[in-house]
């Protein structure tokens, strides 16, 4: 019971800090602006050419994916640099140290800041998602596959990048572990990809290596996730006939959910580099 | 040995111990990598005494106190902190702690850090608020309660960790340096506390290489160089009357033989040092040397300051420091030079051991 206090005490700390440095209201007021440029976008766009039919829909679920994309990227980021600075810079100038004399284990720490961290993501995924999702329905009658499943998808996919961050903000230097983690995250955006075109082109190796990005960094898993969630339903894709096959191979394009043994591999991997990261801080020098 | 041992003890961190120390520490050995931090660290501290870790930079103070809280895991050896092993994280309820290198949320105010610290200490929620206002009077930070921290001086940021390290009344409380950063006014401050806390009995342990410092308010200090205890001493003992030193002029020479009847006198410029005198035979001597002519300005008891006694030891410890560089060593950053009587001969940088003594007017 202590140790989810102590956690709690941690985690309502990182959050009263994202508060106190603007760090919500930054995310906040960008959101707002976004939805509100995006909706009149799309309001124009609609007026200039209805989306009635499959064809226009399906550019439509394009458009929908690039800025869920760009949500992504910017809830991935915004994990990576909040997380990078929360452990190991912490001890280096002395903050930490006057927490961790008091009877809280380090585990503890680690785990409220990732949980307080985690809360702002999500929070922030599913305002932003959601109201997204909704301007772009009013502005042109657009609406996806799973709406609701769409911005769940885009928040776990920022707490896998959380958690490596996090992990690494235990033992390397916050510059260095925030660059580690973008890259780790584009390697496997691309691993994704890679798979994507080896089951298209039935290439065993290229879908090998997407399967092993995903086993790395299951960050991928979740973001085809989001994709499929916003594709367009079965039927939009039936009727558009030919056109639909083409899509299929976009790399903004998932045909099929991720399978419940991946979803599992996503809470197992997370748990388990948390794991590694109170491992590591747990043996580190203070 | 792991540094997070949750409350595997067979005598619980609340439960009273059955023996009387607050500390005690058998061999702790500390590597980091090829480093020796601290080789063999045996030391008892008893419950109640102010206590005195001192030594050079680097003779491994800061890392003695982070295996004390389980900051650190020993290489080898093992300790006891208020009767529960090393690294107990229940044990840390009632220890305070300033560290060395201190920092507090920039963001939040000085108020509500001592919240926050009350919190992780598990204080109950009615005793924050009496706990804070008593903590910010005691270090004089009532005045800027409300304002954020990263306003602070590096002064007053000490003063915050030093009132975060006493809040709760803990039983222990594990001072690192703590006036470094501090003014004159504040290192009076901080004397003054530390005096408060010995007469509630709770133990302190002071790291220090300020040796004046540890001299006013310790009741026993131990001399720390290249991980080890040089030794243990009470500052009392250390500090006694040895001799005299008298100022005298018009006798050259003949003031010194005078004085070598008594015991081994030295002169340097107008100051006569006699080493190791009777306390009844100063005034004979006095009335010899105003009966041969001399012109007495003053007579000064002699004591051993504490700074001799750490400068002999090093010098016996080895190299006696001597392979670091001369900021680091104490005479170099003039630890007494807030100290009556240092503009008098003598008085500050360190001295061969075996040579006569400063003259000291202890207040």
């Amino acid at each position: 019971m202590s140790g989810i206090a102590s956690i709690l005490i941690v985690a309502r700390l990182t959050l009263r800090e994202a508060f106190r440095r603007r760090l919500l209201w930054a995310l906040v007021g960008l959101t707002v602006l976004i939805v509100l440029l995006t909706a009149w976008g799309f309001s124009r766009l609609a007026e200039a050419s209805p989306v009635t039919g499959p064809l226009e829909m399906l550019a439509m679920s394009q458009v929908l994916v690039m800025l869920a994309f760009m949500f992504s990227f910017v809830l991935t980021m915004t994990a990576v640099f909040a997380a990078s600075p929360a452990i190991g810079p912490e001890i280096e100038n002395g903050l930490l140290l006057a927490v961790l004399a008091r009877p809280i284990r380090r585990g503890e720490v680690l785990l409220g800041r990732w949980l307080g961290l985690a809360a702002i993501l999500i929070g922030y995924a599913m305002v932003a998602g959601y109201l997204e999702i909704g301007a772009v329905a009013w502005a042109t009658g657009y609406l996806p596959a799973d709406p609701v499943l769409a911005p769940p998808y885009l928040a776990t996919e920022a707490l896998v990048l959380l958690t490596l961050a996090i992990v690494f903000s235990t033992r390397i230097a916050s510059v260095a572990g925030g660059a580690v983690a973008v890259v780790a995250y584009g390697l496997a955006w691309m691993g994704g990809i890679l798979g994507g075109v080896g089951s298209t082109l039935d290439s065993p190796v290229l879908r090998g290596a997407g399967v092993v990005a995903r086993l790395i960094l299951p960050s991928d898993v979740l973001w085809r996730g989001s994709m499929f969630a916003l594709s367009p339903t079965d039927s939009v894709l039936q009727s558009a006939g030919v056109g639909a096959d083409t899509f299929r191979i976009s790399p903004f394009f998932a045909g099929s959910p991720p399978s419940p043994l991946w979803l599992a591999w996503c809470v197992v991997w997370t748990v388990g580099t948390l794991g590694v990261g109170i491992f590591l801080l747990r043996r580190r020098e203070l | 040995m792991t540094a997070e041992v949750a409350g595997g003890t067979t005598r619980g961190a609340t439960g009273e111990p059955a023996d009387g120390f607050a500390v005690e520490t058998h061999e702790l050995r500390k590597e980091f990598g090829r480093i020796v931090a601290l080789d063999g660290l045996t030391m008892t501290v008893p419950r109640g005494e102010v206590f005195g870790l001192l030594g050079p930079n680097g003779a491994g103070k800061t890392t003695a106190v982070k295996l004390l809280l389980g900051l650190s895991r020993p290489t080898a050896g093992n300790g006891r902190v208020m009767g529960a092993p090393l690294g107990d994280v229940a044990a840390r309820r009632r220890i305070g702690y300033l560290p060395e290198l201190f920092r507090y949320q920039g963001w939040m105010t000085a108020r509500e850090v001592l919240a926050l610290h009350c919190e992780l200490a598990r204080l109950p929620r009615s005793e924050w608020e009496p706990e804070i206002r008593d903590a910010l009077e005691l270090v004089g930070l009532v005045d800027r309660a409300d304002s954020r921290t990263e306003t602070f001086s590096k002064g007053m940021q000490q003063r915050l960790g030093l009132a975060v390290a006493l809040l709760g009344r803990p039983d222990l409380v594990l001072l690192d340096e703590p006036t470094s950063a501090l003014d004159p006014v504040g290192r009076q401050d901080v004397r003054g506390i530390i005096g408060s806390l010995r007469d509630r009995g709770t133990t302190v342990i002071l790291n220090s290489h300020l040796l004046t410092e540890v001299e006013r308010v310790c009741d026993r200090v131990a001399i720390v160089d290249h991980g080890r205890v040089v030794a243990e001493l009470s500052v009392a003992e250390l500090t006694r009357e040895r001799g005299v030193s008298v100022r005298v002029t018009g006798l050259d020479d003949v003031g010194r033989k005078v004085a070598a009847r008594y015991a081994p006198a030295r002169v340097d410029g107008e100051w006569l040092f006699v080493d190791g005198i009777a306390e009844a035979d100063v005034p004979r001597l006095v009335g010899e040397l105003v009966a041969r002519g001399g012109a007495v300005h003053a007579v000064i008891p002699t004591r051993h300051t504490l700074e001799e006694r750490f400068m002999s030891l090093l010098a016996q410890d080895g190299a006696g420091g001597a392979d670091r560089p001369g900021a680091d060593r104490p005479g170099a950053d003039r630890p007494g030079a807030d100290r009556p009587g240092a503009d008098r001969p003598g008085a500050d940088g360190p001295r061969p051991p075996g040579t006569p003594g400063t003259p000291e007017a202890r207040p």
